[in-house]
């Protein structure tokens, strides 16, 4: 057997099929079933890319029932900044007769079909791909042999994939070889021998199969730090973990149980406590019990679970007390879609809850910005003494990234509370600025201790009927938050300043709406992309952005509504009176592709007096770019 | 609470705590509640623990009784109904310094936060929880609770209560808590010293206290009281003095004996029904889980591990 970590190397392989054709990204999608394993093999690449100067994100869906069943994982691997996960893949690597059929619809009319022809037959008609069989199941047992059956497939794959693709098979073997040398030796064996079988394998049409990445100049800034590879739901957990949060509670549910399953593992290294609660009620109950002893907590869950932990939230915001919760959104409402990515809790995590409980939600854009927004959310419970959202989604729970290691010991926040002692004028409600609990532990020099309370309340903490407290009390609650929508910095924009139309996103979709934009202004359309992290408060002047563009087209990841649009649009019409704010959504469980986006866009601008000025042959562009 | 594995700061140098420095709002309650005797006790029962007064926490649901923490001087609060034990297991866990006391009412407690109950029982958090049981809605005006009576004529009940009420003991020691016991208001130094031991548990201790509301259930706990011709009938515990008498009396860390002494006809009996000293609370369980990690990461500093956790995901 050819082995590519014995003589036989990739130069020698390469001479056997001529000399690679250079390409930028690739998008490639493995279709099997989720004990296949082929999340591990996107995992794989996906840290091989992060140890290269190759950007990587991953596309995973996972099935609701737990045991078996379809899953996919698509990854987009490129030498410049990949935005999206890729509309369509140039790959497909089909294990099952249900993968093929359900995915070669994702595979672009040219691109390479690689399925098992020990259980998929491919539709003998259909000459639009380079069908590409191999018998990825026999292959595989013969090449591990003795019991395992075909376990070992998905490395199998990796093997051939890193053959067809050029990869750095020496990073690879030593991904490999870390990721299972704590195990049995026979696995580590096994799974080089699973894929040295892989990467000898290419003959017949696949020999003529060889890419190799361009090397590009990058223009990013190198932090001088080494990449890291992780995934959206871990990247908030850590950035909790380097904002000084040390206590949290939860109650299970996709997608948002990773997280409080790493934290339960992280924390105690901490000396901290995550604590499993009965239910959601009590996971936030608990949370804020925890911050109140002056010691910033986070709770979560997904959608339903956000649900049931309103009424708890509008206590923490009658009572100021700082906290984190986390929604990792998905379909809903009710069960829905569980495995599936929404944007359809916006209004949930900003109206959601009884009375007037001003509060604030941020919302992540990528696997990264997971990790600083969690510092970001951190930083401003603290400092207005509010409850913070972090409306982050399905599509980055899962998603694998590569970025820049954080420097952590800039962003290290001390955890410890404040208890020291509250001199004679200690108040824990003051009228005329920022509330700052003593918590308990912490002498009161009066003597007379504070009570906080979901009770309307005067100054010290005792309850009151007064009209013109509750008044006061109101504009207090609702002030600071506008104090901070005052010194939050301007939103991210790229593109033209003022033209035709300005496509505005939030949370996961601003990798597609930059990527939209790129090809909007290819053909000609003076554009902007406005991407929004602070949703509320939303930052002051935005109106005057808007004002320059004859539309504003906002994308959005859940449906338009009984009026027409979708729940960002539709704060934003109600705040900004413009009528020319208008909405692009979609409910179909998956993030934007790129082509939907520009597809969205081109019709509202069709639906303007602007459209004779676009002429029909920019249009038509635009609708096919 | 405080004679517990945690370690607890001997009290603050200067004055002893008194009920002066403990009383705030004047109560709200209607004249002749029983609530105010409650209160009352609660005062001397810290006035005898002497805590460092910026170490006591009371907290509370909502209802008649869960006003209690305006009434008390010290750290406190007004949580949400139903959910004050959740809330408070964060006090508890967050800082082990605190001595935790929580009030309620037979809604607050078996009703909205029945399951919570369970729960922070099970789990043993090191906490005290105060039920002061008027078996009806108090604060909303007079609806069935899940302890009134069979044929309590209520406003959802006019003809009387259909639904089988719950055995507030049975479902205290079924829950798991490790110090239940049951008073009545009307027994000041009962309570006082329920309260008091109860506080001194380690773990979460629970005394369910028959307290009258005289406006919407006048009378509900005569049967219990000497005054009105009750039977108060004292738990007899056992003295381990190894005297023939002592054979029949009750032994506290028998749970079986106690789910008999639970199950005996109204007004049954008063007292401690159940402890165990053997279980270790929450509190120290979670530190263990902290001391093997420190143990592992070699008390290494918090930004030590998370660097070496981002060296792992290069
Ligand atoms: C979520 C919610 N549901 C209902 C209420 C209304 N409510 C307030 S107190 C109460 C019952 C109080 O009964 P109990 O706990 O026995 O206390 P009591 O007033 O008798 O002391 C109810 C139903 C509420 N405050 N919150
Ligand atoms: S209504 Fe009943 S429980 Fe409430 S204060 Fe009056 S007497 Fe007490
Ligand atoms: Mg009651």
């Amino acid at each position: 057997m050819v082995s590519p970590n014995s003589p036989e190397t990739p130069g020698s392989a390469a001479s056997a099929s001529g000399s690679p054709r250079a390409i930028q990204d690739v998008v490639i999608r493995l279709a099997g079933n989720s004990q296949d394993g082929i999340q591990s093999v996107g995992g794989f690449l996906a840290r091989l890319a992060g140890r290269s100067d190759q950007d990587i994100m991953t596309y995973m869906t996972i099935p609701s029932t737990i045991s078996g069943g379809p899953s996919i994982f698509q990854v987009r691997m490129g030498t410049g900044d990949v935005l999206s996960a890729g509309d369509r893949a140039d790959m497909l690597v089909a294990f099952y007769q249900h993968s093929y059929d359900a995915h070669i619809g994702s595979l672009r009319p040219g691109g390479v079909l690689v399925y098992d022809s020990d259980q998929v037959t491919p539709a003998a008609d259909d000459n639009r791909f380079t069908n590409v069989a191999v018998p990825i199941t026999t292959a595989t047992v013969e090449a591990v042999g003795g019991t395992s059956k075909d376990k070992g497939k998905n490395i199998f794959i990796l093997g051939l994939i890193a053959r067809v693709f050029d990869l750095d098979v020496a990073k690879l073997s030593a991904l490999i070889k870390e990721r299972f040398g704590g195990k049995d030796e026979s696995i580590v064996r096994n799974s080089m021998l699973a894929f040295d079988a892989g990467y000898a394998w290419p003959q017949n049409n696949l020999r003529d199969l060889f890419y190799r990445f361009e090397a590009v100049d990058r223009q990013r800034a190198s932090s001088g730090r080494p990449q890291v590879t992780l995934d959206g739901n871990t990247a908030i957990a850590y950035g909790l973990i380097a904002a000084g949060v040390r206590h949290g509670a939860g109650y299970p549910i996709t997608p948002w149980s990773s997280i409080m399953e790493t934290l339960r593992v992280e924390f105690p290294k901490y000396g901290g406590i995550f604590v499993q609660c009965e239910d959601e009620i009590a996971s936030i109950s608990t949370a804020i019990g925890f911050s109140y002893t002056g010691q910033l907590a986070i709770t979560g869950s997904s959608g339903p679970g956000l649900s049931l932990k309103m009424e708890a939230l509008g206590w923490a915001t009658m009572a100021e007390i700082p906290l984190i919760v986390v929604n990792v959104q998905r379909g809903g409402p009710s069960t829905g879609m569980p495995t599936n990515v929404e944007q359809s809790d916006l209004m949930q995590a900003i109206y959601g809850s009884h009375g007037d409980t001003p509060r604030v939600v941020i919302a992540p854009k990528n696997v990264e910005d997971c990790f600083y927004v969690a510092i970001e959310a951190c930083r401003i419970a603290r400092e207005y003494s509010t409850p913070v959202i972090i409306l982050t989604d399905m599509g980055l729970s899962s998603r694998i990234e590569a970025f820049d290691e954080p420097d952590l010991p800039k962003l290290m926040v001390d955890p410890k509370a404040d208890l020291s002692e509250r001199g004679t004028d200690f108040k824990p409600y003051p009228l005329d600025k920022i509330t700052r609990h003593a918590p308990p532990g912490a002498r009161i020099a009066s003597g007379k201790y504070p009570t906080v309370t979901g009770l309307e309340h005067d100054e010290l903490g005792h309850p009151t009927g007064s009209p013109k407290l509750h008044t006061q009390m109101t504009a207090k609650r609702r002030d600071k938050i506008k104090k901070l929508a005052a010194s939050l910095p301007a939103p991210e924009f790229n593109g033209d300043s003022s033209g035709e139309v300005l496509l505005v996103t939030w949370g996961s979709s601003w990798g597609p709406g930059l990527e939209a934009l790129g090809r909007i202004r290819k053909v000609g359309v003076k554009a902007g992309h406005l991407h929004l992290r602070h949703i509320h408060p939303l930052p002051n002047g935005l109106e005057d952005s808007f004002k320059r563009f004859h539309k504003i087209v906002v994308a959005e990841l859940n449906d338009e509504g009984l009026y027409g649009y979708g729940q960002l649009a539709m704060m934003l019409r109600a705040r900004y009176a413009n009528p020319s704010i208008v909405s692009v959504t979609k409910t179909d469980g998956l993030t934007f592709k790129v082509s939907e986006l520009v597809a969205g866009v081109a019709k509202h601008i069709e639906s303007t007096e602007l459209d004779a000025a676009l002429g029909v042959s920019r249009k038509s562009a635009l609708a096919t770019s | 609470m405080s004679a517990t594995a945690l370690a607890t700061p001997p009290p603050a140098p200067g004055a002893p705590l008194t009920k002066k420095a403990l009383v705030a709002d004047h109560p709200t309650w209607c004249p002749g509640c029983g609530d105010f005797a409650v209160l009352a006790s609660f005062y001397r029962v810290l006035e005898k623990l002497n805590y460092p007064h910026e170490k006591i926490v009371t907290f509370a649901g909502i209802g008649c009784s869960s006003r209690f923490p305006y009434f008390v001087n010290t750290h406190g609060g007004h949580f949400i109904h139903g959910r004050a034990l959740p809330f408070a297991a964060g006090i508890s866990l967050g800082n082990d310094d605190l001595h935790v006391f929580v009030f309620g009412g037979d809604g607050d407690g078996f009703s909205i936060g029945g399951n919570h109950l369970v729960h922070t029982a099970r789990k043993n958090v090191n906490l005290t929880y105060v039920i002061m049981d008027n078996s009806v809605y108090g604060l909303t005006k007079k609806q069935t609770s899940p302890t009134s009576p069979l044929g309590f004529k209520s406003k959802t009940d006019p003809w009387g209560a259909i639904d089988q009420p719950i055995n507030p003991m049975r479902t205290l020691l079924n829950s798991g808590a490790t110090f239940v016991a049951r008073s009545h208001a009307t027994q000041v130094n009962h309570m006082t010293d329920m309260m008091l031991r109860a506080a001194k548990h380690p773990g979460f201790s629970v005394v369910e206290i028959l307290s009258e509301c005289v406006e919407f259930f006048e009378g509900a706990f005569d049967a219990a009281n000497p005054r009105k011709g009750g039977a108060w009938n004292l738990v007899d515990e056992k003295k381990h003095d190894g005297t023939p008498e002592d054979a029949s009396r009750h032994d506290i860390t028998d749970e079986v004996a106690a789910f008999k002494l639970a199950q005996q006809a109204w007004p049954g009996s008063f007292g401690v029904f159940y402890e165990n000293n053997t279980r270790k609370t929450k509190n120290v369980l979670e530190h263990d889980l902290i001391a093997k990690a420190k143990e592992k990461t070699k008390n290494a500093s918090d930004l030590q591990v998370l660097q070496s956790t981002f060296a792992r995901l290069r």
